[in-house]
């Protein structure tokens, strides 16, 4: 839905149009939400909203703050301050296990694998599939794998081995297959595609517009503008734990936002937030 | 595992033979370690053997080792779930030393004046309050390891001081003697044994349920046509471990009563003495039979169970564990108190074989306990580590202990060598890692 005349020309071929239905209350939405460790602030009274089939791209400098605040989303750090909404309605969301209720899946920038087992027991860890005698069900868990790596990454052979023996990428794979295999409504991805080769890059991102299909919503963390361009609907911005600002994808350019996640500066297609440079 | 290159040059054939060799090992999924244990445990047997002159390797001796092997054994298999969480646990003897005493006193004192002498409430009643002891020490410390943050070291290190105070403490010093002879049963001792045909009736127990396994796990793989492993590869494991079980039998079926011990089974079970004596085997100790259960049952909760499970992913990665939705401090303090319930079992096999509970009962058992289960491949670093392996740790550590005094060595002697060992084998273990990764 582009709005203003002069952005057309500077937007690649590749943008889609904007199909997000806004109009009921968002699927998730964080409200001031600070943290601090220590002295620092990771997070400063930030705000961020997503609504169902919605792809919201949170972008910023190392160290900005972007996975501090998603891991309390994703329920890992507990807020000092703020609020999160879930469908409009209040979310207590105090471990991991409170996230996953409100069918919140992250893939974590540290993937957060154990090492030590196999792929089938990453993707269950949490969540075993058991025979009826009450004892894990690994035939039937490695089938489930067998399937879902199928389709993430088809060359995936080392079902048998612990994580620690695959390669970066396809552990980011075994990491990405644990947070789709659960009917997730709402998926944070941390630099899901950091270790990934262009085939499998392209699987992903192929995955994403699959699951925006089917209304999951999805926070998108990445360094990669060209796939932030390709794959989100809005950019949150944030700069030293503030939210410089967001805006439509299509309302804003690659440079806009280069100079939003720098400079912290807001152009006129972006609503600014608190961290917004003031001139 | 064949294609025989005949025509290669000779500098190639070593290379040929070893990949051989590695497929030999893939295709029947042996645990390399396992089969290196199990190599060590026959080179020292075989040491033993030929330095007592002839004394080591007999039913006598064997059966002795397997017996004396139990105690720490069984909490050897618990060392190993402590160990792959990342933790350690120092008080292990004096949980030993405190339950047995505990229920030395219970049965005494309470259980046999209420229940009557030899009833077998009484034993009974005695390993119940035991096991309870235990459970709940471990699940104390565990509780304060995992809820309070303090770490498993210093927990543990009170603990070996606290719980050898308290066994000192419930019997003022005194030494127990045990009365109830059921109780004796779980110590091993002349009556501690099941005989020769239970003892065959276990076996073939044992053998049917190899069988089983492996037929089924075989069948699980078919039911998702996963690769399964070759027909040959199936039957060459269920064979050695089928004939393993058959040879072990056939030793404890080898050790007779002595004498005066035979005549006095005859006179009990109504059975004159024929002219030449009479001859009655032992075959496989209570406690031996208990250690062996404890294994299967602590294999089947380690690789079987959701706790099992999330104890192996705490130990590779606690934060990813955490992130997974695992209660990782529940599952920390269960494994102490299982730790500690183990401790009790432990101290029901040595109190009923010494047929007293002493004050310093299980002294230097957890420095034992931990080496078996570092020995049979635990890593200290968390995260992996079998109960088999543990339990063969145990079997080798027993072995050289014993070894070392029928060649009448002195005690300093034995602890420099224990030592020794232990840190040598650990060095081996780290050499393995670190080839293997
Ligand atoms: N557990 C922690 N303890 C202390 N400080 C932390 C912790 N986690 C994050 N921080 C600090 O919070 C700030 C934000 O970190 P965060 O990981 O959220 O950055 P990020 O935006 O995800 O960066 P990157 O692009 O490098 O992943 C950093 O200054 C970091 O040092
Ligand atoms: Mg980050």
């Amino acid at each position: 839905m582009s709005t203003s005349m002069d952005t057309i020309a500077d937007h690649g071929p590749a943008h889609h149009a904007d199909t997000v239905d806004r109009s009921g209350p968002p699927l998730v939405e964080m409200k001031d939400i600070s943290i601090a460790f220590g002295g620092i602030h990771a997070v400063d009274n930030a705000s961020i909203d997503l609504y169902p089939g919605e792809v919201v791209a949170l972008l910023g400098h190392n160290g900005a703050g972007k996975s501090t605040l998603i891991k309390i989303l994703s329920g890992a750090y507990k807020r000092d301050s703020g609020e999160i909404n879930v469908r409009g309605e209040t979310a207590t969301i105090t471990n991991p296990r409170d996230a996953k209720k409100y069918g919140i899946e992250t893939i974590y920038q540290t993937l957060a694998l154990a090492d030590n087992v196999d792929a089938a027991a990453n993707l269950f860890l949490g969540r075993e599939i058991m025979t009826p005698l009450g004892t894990l069900d690994d035939a039937a868990m490695e089938a489930e794998a067998r399937k879902v790596m199928g389709r993430l990454n088809p060359n995936f052979r080392r079902f048998k081995e612990p994580v620690r023996a695959l390669s970066g990428g396809q552990r980011q794979s075994v990491a990405i297959a644990r947070a789709i295999l659960f009917n997730a409504k709402i998926l944070i991805m941390d630099e899901p595609t950091a270790a990934l080769g262009p085939q499998e890059t392209a699987q992903v991102a192929d995955l994403i517009k699959e699951l925006k299909k089917d209304e999951i919503g999805i926070f998108l963390i990445s360094h990669d503008i060209h796939d932030v361009f390709d794959l989100s609907d809005r950019v949150v911005v944030m700069k030293n734990g503030q939210v410089v600002g967001s805006a439509k994808t299509s309302d804003v350019t690659k440079d806009e936002v280069l100079g939003m996640i720098i400079l912290g500066k807001c152009p006129p297609g972006a609503t600014p937030g608190p961290g917004a440079m003031r001139d | 595992m064949s294609q025989a290159v005949s025509d290669a040059p000779a500098g190639t054939k070593s290379v040929q033979a070893e990949s051989g060799f590695k497929r030999f090992l893939r295709a029947t999924e042996i645990d390399t370690r396992m089969l290196g244990m199990v190599g060590a445990l026959l080179v020292i047997w075989i040491g033993f053997h030929i330095l007592s002159g002839g004394t080591f390797l007999t039913p006598r001796n064997l059966w002795n080792l397997s017996v004396q092997t139990a105690s720490v054994g069984v909490m050897a298999t618990g060392m190993v779930l402590v160990i792959v969480t990342r933790n350690i646990d120092l008080s292990v003897g004096s949980i030993l030393g405190v339950t047995g005493m505990v229920m030395a006193i219970v049965q005494t004192t309470w259980f046999t004046p209420m229940f009557g002498f030899n009833s077998p409430m009484v034993w009974i009643a005695t390993i119940g309050v035991g096991l309870l002891c235990g459970l709940a020490i471990g699940g104390l410390q565990g509780f304060v390891i995992a809820y309070m943050g303090v770490p498993a070291f210093i927990v543990t290190l009170g603990g070996l001081l606290v719980w050898r105070g308290a066994a000192w403490w419930v019997a003022s010093g005194r030494t127990i003697p045990i009365t109830d002879d059921n109780f004796k049963i779980i110590g091993g001792g002349s009556d501690g044994s099941i005989g020769a045909s239970w003892s065959w009736i276990i076996a073939l127990v044992a053998i049917a349920f190899l069988a089983w396994s492996t037929f089924n796990a075989r069948r699980q793989r078919h039911r998702f046509k996963f690769p399964v492993k070759p027909m040959w590869a199936e039957y060459l494991t269920f064979g050695v471990s089928a004939l393993a079980v058959i040879v072990a039998t056939f030793i404890v079926n080898s050790y007779l009563l002595p004498g005066p011990l035979a005549r006095r089974y005859a006179e009990a079970n109504g059975i004159t003495m024929p002219e030449g004596g009479l001859e009655i085997a032992f075959g496989y100790a209570v406690p031996v039979l208990l250690f062996i259960g404890v294994g299967v049952v602590m294999t089947f909760i380690a690789r079987r169970t959701r706790f099992g499970r999330y104890v192996f992913a705490i130990g590779g990665n606690p934060e990813a564990a955490e992130l997974a939705g695992i209660n990782t401090k529940r599952v920390t303090m269960m494994v102490f108190a299982l730790m500690g319930m183990l401790a009790a079992i432990a101290a029901a096999i040595s109190t009923a074989r010494l047929t007293s509970a002493t004050n310093a009962q299980g002294t230097l058992d957890e420095l034992y306990t931990i080496a078996a289960a570092v020995i049979g491949g635990t890593s200290l670093a968390g995260g992996a580590g079998t109960i088999a392996g543990a339990m063969l740790g145990a079997l080798v550590m027993q072995s050289l202990q014993s070894g070392m005094v029928l060649l009448g060595m002195d005690t300093p002697l034995q602890n420099i060598v224990v030592g020794a060992v232990l840190v040598v084998a650990v060095w081996l273990d780290t050499i393995y890692r670190r080839r293997a990764a």
